[in-house]
């Protein structure tokens, strides 16, 4: 036994791992969002080449309802909706991992230091983040996009300022727990300064409060983004994206039963934001226990 | 209820039960049997992982969910307890039993006034809602909680622990149960709430009559309590008796093992080493030969490992699962006792450390509360001071405020006559590298996220400076130091077991050659073998190194094996300081006298214990006069409400802060007190 022993330990933390995973994999709730989002990011990155017909081609009937033909349908410029559906989910999983990633970041620093300082800082910072969730999110970016013009790239700031004191909040009550245990002290009693203990000593601990998180943020990005783009401030044409899609079509509802060209842009949306909940659910349970 | 009045209550025949871990059946208990008469009181006593509590859950139907009995019966009143399922089971509970846990806190629900609570069990034995409130008062009066009336109307987080665990037990008791399971329900507390609740819990006993079972790891408590004890090692009861009979004449190795490695009947550490069990308890996974506990007992033989020992009856009630119990007590030392030269500490040098007139007031919602009012004290090189006292002392802000984590607010803290800097960060590493810590627990001080070798070579870099090829051969070093086998450098700390997590703790500590560590609780939460190796892990290395030590514990065993000199705190102030034989030995301030005989000791009887009045005053309100007046059994009268005594040396290097003169005190304690008859053992 006390040969085999030390073989058996070296592997240990990656048995750990692997045990993580292997639960993951057994969750189905995790699963099935998964194979939808991989579905997705497959469409992001082949959508155009794998389309039966060009998304941004203009020349096919008008108002075709689903058929054979045109799965979907066509849209009032004469699109094809299936194709536009398949390559429109480029822009928005560009836009919404980009801009989640961000307020991670900015939201895991802000909430390092605002639980580890505690005190002052800690006041000041979360008063802050008080005011800022105070304000509806699309308000705000409204207000942004408006005075600084609109481009992918604010949009993505935009989002990911906005979710960085949410996401400070999370984290700052995780490190606020992990700051009582004693591994804390012990590494200021051997003369670590603070960003070590922060960054190397307590961050790894709270990775999964902010994995989970992050897969919740991404189900609000995709709102907002989807949000912004249909009021005019997000994606612009001529780019197939979903939002964009409904914001060109909902208008031909009242007239009469094209439903087609709003239906199956919003069935993909809800799709996304269900899929990525699905996510945080199953990490949410593995991790969380 | 009465389906069998002349039998046993309970009564447990070859009981086994598996844990499923990983889709394999793992054996936790493996085949128990045991009675437990009429009134009687049982003690299940065993380190951590033996099964106590699993025999406890699963009497009362409540395994986990990966649990399950796989044969043999437990008989409850006659009535086979096993396959009970909802309604019958619910009534089982109900009517016939009742458990303590060992935290009350957890047992209480944070949100219901504590009347309703209590009320709840009598309304579920059928009373009217108006009926149960006042039985509920009742029971409240009956576990002797002074004022029930009001307690009834407040929140159990209002409520100390010991009148937590009183309202926990009136609870447990309201439905007059057959049986009645304390596990482990003093651990939690203070010694001297520990002596009260064990005391009420005698003193209801012979009102209920009802069966105990009482499981504990402490031998002391379980000698003061019970009647009968079984001791269990994993899973298998492998020695049972009466309880003098089998702390006084135990006739199982493993029963031989843990009664020496016990600090007690005032052995010091330089008397020799404690002796220890080798090898570790068996994790849940591993194979075990028919003896289980032949792998680390030194009288083992071939035929412990190829025949199942059966119970030898010593005597009618005393019998033991050992093929050689009548050799039992001759087991060889696993630790030699023999020691190297005792260090001798020159006290007119230059103390270590001076700590002048500390003191630290926190604000609390608006309140001031005095956690330290002015303590002053010395350690030398080389020595131990033992800092005790009960919870809410001052102890863990003291040593907070030695290590900067915590600044003073008045008061100077003088390492080898250079007053140190407050707070942490504006001392030079140098400052650091000297003072250190082990904490209480070690599952939370170190990461976990880490590995070992990860957290002692940057301990290595931070405290000696060492990086490199040089750091690993340091490593090596530091790691036979603390008796820490190399293949455990790559695990991270979740795989080790508690005992050698501390030496890890203890290795990262002496990283960078301390000259005085803060030893804060360090064997608390560790099982008493492994509390023994640690202890002479300490030792040891005090004597290669000259360290000095600031040991803070309850366990006054502990304090007093490791200890040169002791100091006793009570709320935030030193009541008394001297050599350990001193402290310890009348005469003494009547607080150290009080929680002396709060401790229940294994040889049992001797002492007899002092009612001390009521709990531990709040600090936000500290007592005028001498802060202890409100508890004395001493008190003299106006002198001590109104006159602080100052702490004076009463006699060569012993300190003491009594208006009582020492030789009163001499003569008052060396009187034989009146010993009540439920009070004897």
């Amino acid at each position: 036994m006390s040969t085999a022993a030390p073989a058996v330990r070296l592997q240990a933390a990656q048995i750990a791992r692997r045990e993580t995973l292997r639960q993951l994999v057994r969750s189905k709730i995790f699963m099935s969002g998964a194979i939808i989002i991989a579905f997705w990011i497959f469409c992001a990155i082949f959508g155009y080449r794998i389309a039966p017909h060009d998304p941004l081609d203009q020349s096919f009937p008008q108002l075709v309802g689903p058929s054979a033909t045109y799965f979907f349908g066509t849209d009032q410029l004469g699109r094809d909706v299936f194709s536009r559906v398949l390559a429109g989910a480029r822009d928005i999983l560009l836009i919404v991992p980009a801009a989640t990633l961000l307020g991670i970041v900015g939201g895991t620093i802000v909430g390092l230091i605002s639980g580890y300082f505690r005190g002052r800082v800690d006041d000041v910072a979360s008063r802050i983040v008080d005011a800022v969730l105070a304000l509806p999110l699309i308000v705000i970016a409204v207000t942004v996009l408006v005075a600084l013009g609109h481009s992918t790239v604010t949009l993505i700031i935009v989002i990911g300022v906005v979710f960085t004191p949410i996401v400070s909040r999370t984290v700052r009550a995780a490190v606020l727990s992990e700051r009582q245990l004693d591994y804390v002290a012990a590494s200021q009693l051997s003369g670590e300064r603070a960003p070590y203990v922060m960054f190397v000593e307590i961050l790894p601990n709270v990775m999964g409060p902010i994995i989970v998180e992050t897969t919740v943020r991404l189900g609000y990005a995709i709102f907002a983004v989807a949000g912004l783009t249909f009021l005019g401030f997000g994606v612009r044409p001529p780019s197939p994206d979903w939002a964009l899609q409904i914001a060109d079509n909902y208008t031909l509802l009242g007239a009469g039963t094209y439903s087609w060209t709003v239906l199956f842009p919003g069935l993909a949306i809800i799709s996304l934001v269900v899929a990525v909940n699905l996510v945080a659910d199953g990490l949410s349970r593995v991790l969380e226990r | 209820m009465s389906a069998n009045p002349a039998g046993p209550t309970l009564e447990l025949t070859d009981l086994k039960v598996v844990y499923r871990v990983r889709g394999i059946d793992r054996p936790v208990l493996r085949g128990i049997s045991l009675t437990i008469g009429r009134g009687e009181t049982y003690g299940l006593v065993g380190e951590s992982g033996c099964g106590k509590s699993t025999t406890a859950l699963a009497v009362v139907g409540y395994l986990p969910s990966n649990g399950r009995v796989t044969s043999g019966s437990i008989r409850l009143n006659g009535r086979e307890v096993v396959g009970l399922k909802g309604n019958a089971l619910r009534r089982l509970r109900a009517d016939d039993l009742s458990m303590v846990y060992q935290n009350p806190g957890q047992a209480l629900n944070p949100s219901i006034r504590v009347g309703d609570q209590v009320a709840e069990v009598f309304r579920t034995g059928g009373a009217r809602p108006a009926d149960a409130l006042a039985r509920a008062e009742q029971a409240l009066a009956k576990v002797q909680i002074a004022d029930p009336g009001s307690v009834m109307h407040r929140y159990p987080h209002q409520l100390s622990g010991g009148m937590q665990q009183r309202v926990v037990i009136a609870m447990a008791l309201a439905s007059d149960p057959a049986l009645l399971i304390l596990d482990e329900p003093t651990t939690s507390l203070d010694a001297t709430i520990e002596a009260e609740v064990l005391d009420l819990i005698q003193h209801l006993q012979s009102e209920f009559n009802s069966s105990v079972l009482f499981i504990s790891h402490n031998l002391g408590v379980i000698a003061k309590m019970c009647e009968r004890v079984g001791v269990l090692y994993a899973g298998r009861l492998v020695e049972e008796g009466p309880v003098q009979t089998v702390l006084n004449q135990p006739r199982h190795p493993y029963t031989v093992g843990l009664l020496r490695c016990v600090p007690r009947g005032g052995v010091r550490k330089d008397h020799g080493r404690l002796d220890t069990i080798p090898g570790f308890m068996a994790s849940i996974e591993e194979q075990l030969p028919p003896c289980v506990f032949a792998d680390r007992c030194a009288l083992a033989q071939d035929i412990c490992r190829t025949e199942e020992p059966p119970m030898h009856w010593i005597t009618a009630g005393h019998g033991s699962r050992c093929h050689f119990h009548e050799k039992a007590q001759d087991l060889p030392r696993a630790t030699p006792s023999e020691l190297g030269q005792p260090l001798t500490v020159d006290r007119s040098a230059t103390p270590l450390l001076k700590v002048d007139d500390l003191a630290k007031q926190f604000n609390q919602r608006g309140r001031q509360v005095t956690a330290l009012a002015g303590v002053s004290l010395a350690i030398w090189p080389g020595e131990t001071l033992g800092l005790v006292g009960e919870s809410g002392s001052g102890k863990t802000t003291f040593a907070q405020t030695l290590l900067g984590l915590v600044s003073p607010t008045r008061g100077t803290v003088e390492l080898t006559g250079r007053v140190l800097p407050p707070r942490l960060f504006a001392r030079t590493q140098n400052d650091v590298r000297v003072l250190q810590i082990v904490f209480q627990n070690p599952d939370s001080a170190l990461n976990r996220r880490h590995s070992v070798r990860r957290i002692l070579r940057r301990a290595l870099k931070k405290l000696a400076g060492i990086t490199g090829a040089a750091a690993e051969a340091r490593l090596i070093k530091l790691t036979e130091a603390v008796r820490l086998a190399q293949r455990y450098l790559n695990v991270r700390p979740n795989q080790l077991s508690g005992g050698l997590k501390q030496r890890v703790a203890i290795a990262r500590a002496f990283a960078g050659e301390p000259r005085l560590v803060i030893c804060d609780e360090p064997t608390s939460s560790l099982d008493v073998s492994v509390q023994a190796a640690i202890l002479n892990l300490l030792v040891e290395l005090q004597a290669e190194r000259k360290v000095a030590y600031l040991f803070i514990s309850h366990d006054l065993g502990v304090v007093r094996y490791i200890s040169d000199r002791i100091a006793v705190l009570y709320l935030g102030r030193l009541m008394e300081v001297g050599p350990a034989g001193v402290v310890f030995a009348a005469p003494h301030h009547p607080y150290t006298e009080a929680l002396l005989s709060a401790v229940p000791t294994v040889d049992g009887g001797g002492r007899e214990r002092i009612k001390l009045n009521g709990e531990i005053p709040s600090a936000a309100a500290p007592p005028s006069g001498c802060v202890f007046h409100t508890r004395c059994h001493r008190f003299l009268g106006k002198i001590c409400e109104e006159v602080v005594p100052p702490l004076v040396e009463v006699e060569a290097g012993h300190q003491m802060a009594c208006h009582i003169p020492l030789d009163e005190l001499r003569r008052l304690q060396s009187e034989p007190r009146e010993v009540s008859p439920g009070q004897a053992l």
